[in-house]
């Protein structure tokens, strides 16, 4: 019943819509025409002017009064110099933009339809021309050149000290690895050893594999070298950490890597910005399917010996998975106890008995 | 049919027979399988306006969901069925759906066929005054492929599955996937058919053009006398011709990795519990096929739209373009360009760095002559007389658009800051406005213009400028505040940002452009209304509303099949003499000899009346511009 009386109030409003636009009309028909056309292009000069002066009115007002809240903080070293080129490069456009949208709305107003004026022939003026060929070339160059310097730090090659961490995306999540304490390397996956439990695909037969860990968030050490190795597992995702201005796609069956520095630590981000409750996040920016905008994982920077505590508390991944032994040659079995931790197990286990028994009596 | 035979070449034929023939033939040959390019025009532009309000309608939906994330959108069900959830929400990857649909939709179906087919089909014949395209049949087949393409197109949204939802670009493997998303099931099996038939009927067309407007040029009408438009479309069939069948090849590639087996793109994926086979492809690959069409495909979108609007500007201005040569100079400069330029898509998908370094330097090098039209069009109005015809507005609105827009390119080509703006709605701003909005604009501005000479009728002026006014401020009310929200760094082809801290604001200017769009989509039925009521009831339009110099305005109200009645005129000037000084009228139009303009004429101009005598074509080259 509702919408129905919705539906009659529609096609009456249209119907007097239509009305007025009918008389309108007849009584256009009347109206001399020319005089018409002057008047209403009065109407449109005026509108123009007070279009640019209310439009850039607005993006100036907004852009400074909520600065804040449409700036992340930046917490890499490279974020810092690409910041920068953003700033930089957002004045000359500014600039630019102001003085061109000026000048042309100016224009339209000053110039509108006048019927005892003429326009000039004007058809060219070279040295105009050239100008603002050779000036906008100029500037651009500028902004290239520095930008590329940028770009060539940024993705030159990691130092043979950083911190190997490394990301893979899968619908609809990440999961890390990092290369583990005793060996610090990552140990050799392959797609096809894949399965409910070996998510990374870890190629046993590497010895480099027996001690690395899967970590439930992600750490980093502040101020050192931090090298992502990222991979995907099915379709294409893309690493985003937006506090750290850092992006890579992760892509099936290629690695693709990225290189930064954190400068701020959680709690010293968390001081800065006055939320005792920030996090670092990390997300996917590459359309991977239903779960594309749930892709959140928790980012953790850490002092560098906070971090170091961190990465030897966290268990291995094949100490997590003894199972898994089986796939490990014989030759490398007592490397693998010792590397994964696991020769402590049997120690955890009598000492986790004997309190067990102390509390029981 | 008789008037099917008519080639422009045989003249003396069809100067004396065409209007004997004109009102042979029937409905199917008259209407729907015609040759003429008028009606073919037409045909391109009705099924584009039916494309846009669909693409436009897929867009409001799916703004409800990121403006307005908590409302109950259960009275979409009678529409949507199933992909409204039992909570009354959209699915979600529905949405993605609507993402990929409204992004195909809008580039291809409206922006290219829509407004190219449109635009082109009519305006080449017109104004470079030929009788017709080259081939009227291939151009027929051109439409019919188109409208093959869009049947299969528009069926795909009501599969069970859903349309393709792997995003416009389709990149494998999700597209290659049916298990990844439902969408590249059947969807997107239909999605690579559509396309592949567009990507015929649009190199038909193309070919077309380019025959066209080499070959069937009027005496008189060497390059230098073409109107700017024609310049456009001929720099755009150009893109199109060499652009197109890159995207050919990626599709039968991607329809081999889909279908036969094969692993062009795919390599190493484990998905749905089990290890493919597949090993050695690349998905980078398929980015830079896509992308090798798809840059100039930008400029496929937006040379028409930025001919359309240099014509409409010089005319309503009532002075000539500032810079013709410029104008020629910088689309052809954009065109080359156009064609390495497009792995700027690509900075942070794996691919070589130096090669991104290469891509950041002709990227910027591509503003350069995009920043040379702008002042160019500011210049053309500066010292006019301008008159605010509604396709005056919408051509001032796309040169405002093309500023806005363009010039946030200059950060996003920048290699080092694009890191962080990629993929975010930065880019969705920049793009909507530049090469969306700008070119719709143009494609408005266009019909504003040409409504008179396609059907002999006038619309509605205070209409059109109404209909400017919200469209106009509905537009920078939803694309500027995305500029905000992207340097937030909040990623594109988002269903919601409530999953993470960093990307949990800015529901307010969320809700603004959601509401913003609803207002603009609104607007474009005071369009649809005085398009289709101006058909019929419009007042009847006088030979030369706009007082413009182009031939088109030379032909009868309602040009037959021929276009001209008699012999086609023959062109001596360039198509910008307006308000030269010492003429009586405030234009000159192409056709009008110098020998009867001694007033007007520059001292040079004088010289040509000798040549005008012969009753030679004019092919010394004009040497005022």
């Amino acid at each position: 019943m509702m919408s129905l009386i919705i539906g009659l109030g529609l096609v009456l409003v249209l119907g007097i819509l239509y009305m007025i636009f009918r008389i309108s009309n007849l009584v256009g028909l009347v109206k001399n025409e020319e005089e018409d056309i002057e008047s209403g292009n009065n109407i449109h000069g005026y509108l123009f002017m007070a279009f640019i002066i209310l439009g850039l009115g607005l993006f100036f007002w907004y852009s400074f009064t909520h600065f804040k809240s449409y700036t992340l903080p930046v917490a890499s070293e490279h974020g810092v110099v690409t910041d920068n080129l953003f700033w930089v490069s957002m004045v000359v456009i500014v600039v630019a933009f102001v003085i061109i949208s000026l000048a042309m709305f100016w224009f339209i107003f000053k110039y509108r339809y006048n019927k005892n004026r003429r326009a000039e022939y004007i058809a060219d003026n070279h040295v105009l021309e050239i100008v603002w060929t050779v000036i906008p070339a100029i500037v651009l160059a500028l902004l290239i050149f520095s930008g590329l310097r940028a770009w060539n730090d940024i993705t030159g090659p990691a130092s043979k000290e950083a911190e190997v961490v490394e990301l893979v995306g899968q619908q609809w999540y990440w999961t890390v690895r990092y290369p583990g304490v005793k060996d610090n390397q990552l140990g050799h996956h392959n797609y096809k050893l894949i399965d409910a439990s070996n998510e990374f695909g870890l190629d046993l037969t590497d010895k480099n594999s027996f001690d690395d860990f899967k970590a439930s968030e992600l750490h980093f050490p502040k101020g050192k070298e931090i090298l992502l190795k990222i991979r995907a597992k099915d379709v294409l995702h893309s690493v985003f950490l937006p506090h750290f201005r850092v992006k890579m796609d992760a892509v099936p069956g290629m690695q693709t890597t990225f290189k930064f520095i954190a400068t701020k630590t959680t709690d010293e981000m968390r001081e800065e910005t006055g939320n005792s409750k920030f996090n670092y996040e990390m997300a996917c920016t590459e359309i991977c399917g239903k779960g594309h905008f749930s892709m959140r994982f928790l980012v953790v920077v850490d002092e560098p010996e906070a971090y170091e505590k961190w990465k030897v508390s966290q268990e291995t991944w094949l100490k997590l998975n003894p199972d898994y032994m089986k796939y490990v040659p014989d030759g490398l079995k007592e490397a693998a106890m010792i590397n994964s931790g696991m020769d402590n197990i049997s120690n955890t286990a009598t000492q986790a008995t004997a309190t067990t028994v102390s509390i029981a009596n | 049919m008789a008037t099917i035979d008519i080639h422009p070449q045989t003249e003396v034929h069809h100067d004396d027979h065409e209007h004997d023939h004109e009102h042979h033939g029937n409905f199917w040959t008259n209407y729907i399988f015609c040759q003429d390019h008028k009606v073919i025009a037409k045909q391109f532009l009705i099924t584009g306006i039916f494309w846009a309000l669909l693409g436009g309608m897929l867009s409001v939906i799916f703004r409800l969901q990121l403006g307005f994330p908590d409302a109950n959108l259960e009275w979409l069900r009678p529409i949507l069925g199933g992909w409204i959830t039992g909570d009354g929400k959209i699915d979600t990857e529905f949405y993605l759906a609507l993402v990929t649909m409204h992004g195909t939709i809008m580039v291809f179906f409206v922006l290219t066929a829509g407004l190219s087919g449109t635009f082109s089909n009519f305006l080449i014949p017109l104004q470079i005054g030929a009788r017709d395209m080259a081939s009227g049949f291939m151009n027929m087949l051109s439409y019919w492929f188109f409208f093959l393409s869009s049947v299969i197109m528009f069926t795909s949204l009501f599969l069970s599955t859903g349309p393709a939802g792997g995003g416009w670009t389709i990149y494998p493997p999700l597209s290659a996937l049916p298990q990844a998303i439902s969408g590249s099931g059947l969807g997107m099996t239909l999605w690579l058919v559509a396309m592949a038939l567009f990507i015929v009927s649009s190199l038909l067309g193309g070919i077309n053009y380019i025959t066209t407007v080499i070959n069937m040029r009027t005496k008189g009408m060497s390059f230098t006398k073409m109107p700017l438009t024609i310049w456009a479309f001929f720099f755009t069939a150009i893109i199109g011709v060499l652009s197109f069948p890159v995207l050919f090849s990626a599709a039968l590639l991607l329809i081999f990795d889909r279908s036969f087996g094969t692993s062009f793109f795919l390599s190493d994926i484990y998905i749905g519990g089990e290890a493919l086979p597949n090993q050695g492809g690349s998905p980078v690959l398929f980015q830079h096929l896509f992308w090798f069409l798809g840059h100039p495909e930008v400029y496929i979108v937006l040379l028409p739209a930025l001919g359309l609007s240099s014509e409409i500007i010089a005319t309503n201005s009532r002075k000539p373009i500032f810079g013709y040569k410029a104008m020629v100079g910088s689309m052809l400069f954009i065109a080359i360009l156009s064609f390495v330029v497009w792995a700027h898509h690509m900075f942070v998908t794996g691919m070589n760095p130096f090669l991104g370094s290469i891509f950041t330097l002709l990227t910027l090098i591509i503003a350069v002559p995009s920043a040379v039209k702008i002042f160019n069009y500011v210049a053309t109005l500066w010292k006019g007389n301008i008159i605010f015809t509604p396709a005056m507005l919408f051509s001032i609105g796309l040169v405002s658009f093309f500023l806005t827009g363009g010039i946030t390119g200059i950060f996003l080509g920048n290699s080092a800051v694009d890191i962080q703006l990629h993929d975010t709605y930065f880019v969705v701003a920049h793009f909507h406005l530049v090469m969306g909005s700008a070119s719709f604009f143009g494609m408005m501005a266009g019909v504003y213009h040409w409504f008179p000479k396609m059907f002999g009728r006038m619309m509605d002026y205070k209409l059109g400028q109404l209909h400017f006014w919200i469209t106009f401020v509905g537009v920078y009310l939803v694309f500027f505040p995305m500029h905000y929200i992207g340097i937030a760094g909040f990623p594109r082809r988002y269903y919601s940002w409530t999953n993470f801290e960093t990307f949990n604001s800015f529901a307010d200017l969320n809700m603004l452009v959601s509401a913003a769009a609803i207002l603009t989509m609104v607007a474009q039925f005071i369009f649809l209304f005085n398009f289709f009521y101006s058909i019929f009831r419009g007042k009847p339009a006088p030979a030369n509303p706009w007082n413009s110099n182009t031939l088109e305005w030379t032909t009868p109200r309602n040009p037959g099949h021929g276009n001209w009645v008699g012999e086609i005129p023959t062109v001596y000037r360039w198509p910008y003499d307006y308000s030269k000084p010492g003429s009586k009228d405030d234009f000159i139009p192409q056709h009008i000899p110098y020998s009867e303009t001694p007033e007007s004429n520059l001292p040079h101009e004088n010289e040509l009346i000798k040549l005008e005598m012969g009753n030679e074509a004019i092919v010394v080259e004009n040497k005022k511009h």
